[in-house]
């Protein structure tokens, strides 16, 4: 076949089938790949959720509420029930403080207030200096402390948190988005 | 040129980041391990034969002063599909990937092989031709990224064998103009010789 001339309506015609084409594999490809893709992002948090309150058996992501944090926005909650028994509440939690970027944490909260365990979800800080704070060496300080007695600071800002070395500021943002999720939980009191 | 020269040209003679230097901004920015780095040579290989393969197939159809255009739309619904298909089947890498999945749009490589081969080319030629530039770019992002992953944390494919924190600047962005600048320099003076 001879090359298609430069015509207005070879462009045109050409540019609208290729375009076409695209789309209706594009949808196609979208279509298959749609529950997988929630089905991935609902086993991570689950996940996550399991890792940060003690054992449940109910299904927290079904009866996940929202609450205020006082400055305009809300943080999801899931209430992990054993029995019909509250044994923990995984809070949803954020920061804008980070050195690059928002940190997403799970942090999870024993029915006293005092932290179970905490799971990064989402942090872009610095490769070997912040993002060290999804290590244990670094969060595990945090188990079993309860943030009316255990000031969440740094100990530079004259609390009671070992700071990652040279990451002072990602280890600040921690600190910020655990009280958050504590301040939210304790204000909106426990369901 | 026959075909097995064809394929073979990928990793050495023309390897797209050793010799030709193209789509440096994805290789350092992705190569901070070895399992990084082999994840996104492989999407891109992925995208490389399926553009290559589609245009040298509608080039006789795509007219001389749209070709451009066509060629940006056909290599990103490519990008598109490994971008979903990566999110459903395995989100950990795409998540590590971030950005640079969509971003394979613009990586110089694919539209470079779609201008210099794909539309002049046979179909047949032109798969050989993806998949031998897409194998070469896995191999130097493997190269750069095990290096790296080594000689910066340790550890090898996520396995500890080394002691201790590794040398951090190699996981960071000077460390990967290093590997990458003595890595083309060693590919230099081997082709010397």
């Amino acid at each position: 076949m001879a090359k298609a001339e430069s015509t207005f309506r070879n462009m045109v015609l050409s540019l609208t089938l290729i375009s076409l084409g695209a789309s209706a594999c594009l949808g196609f490809v979208y279509k298959m790949t749609k529950a997988p893709i929630e089905l991935s992002a609902l086993n991570k948090k689950l996940s996550a959720i399991r890792e940060v309150v003690p054992e449940f058996n109910n299904n927290p992501n079904e009866e996940m509420y929202r609450l205020p944090t006082g400055d305009g926005d809300s943080l999801e909650v899931y209430p992990a029930k054993k029995d019909n028994k509250i044994v923990g509440y995984a809070v949803n939690t954020y920061t804008k403080k980070g050195f690059s970027g928002n940190i997403n944490l799970v942090t999870g909260f024993k029915p006293d207030g005092t932290i179970f365990n905490i799971m990064v979800l989402e942090q872009k800080e610095t490769p070997g200096l912040g993002a060290k704070m999804t290590e244990n060496t670094f969060k595990d300080q945090f188990s079993d402390k309860n943030p009316t007695d255990y000031i969440l600071k740094v100990k530079k800002d004259g609390g009671r948190v070992d700071a990652i070395t040279a990451a002072t500021i990602s280890s600040r943002a921690f600190c910020d988005a655990v009280q958050r999720a504590y301040n939210t939980l304790q204000k909106g009191g426990m369901k | 040129m026959n075909q097995l020269q064809n394929f073979t040209k990928g990793f050495f003679k023309e390897n797209p980041i050793l010799v030709l230097v193209l789509g440096t901004c994805p290789t350092l920015a992705t190569t901070s391990s070895l399992l990084n780095g082999m994840g996104m040579g492989i999407a891109t290989t992925f995208v490389l034969i399926g553009s290559n393969v589609v245009i040298s197939l509608l080039a006789n159809v795509i007219p001389d002063k749209v070709r451009i255009p066509a060629f940006v739309v056909i290599i990103a619904s490519f990008v598109t599909v490994v971008d979903l298909l990566m999110q459903a089947y395995v989100p950990a890498l795409y998540e590590t990937l971030g950005i640079f999945i969509p971003l394979i749009v613009v990586n110089c490589i694919v539209l470079g092989r779609a201008e210099a081969y794909a539309c002049k080319n046979s179909v047949f030629s032109s798969f050989i031709d993806g998949l031998g530039m897409g194998l070469g770019f896995t191999m130097a992002l493997g190269i750069l990224g095990a290096f790296r992953e080594i000689v910066g944390s340790g550890t090898l494919f996520g396995y500890k064998f080394i002691k201790g924190d590794g040398i951090l600047v190699f996981i960071l962005a000077p460390g990967a103009f290093w590997a990458l600048g003595y890595l083309i320099a060693l590919i230099n003076k081997m082709k010397k010789t």
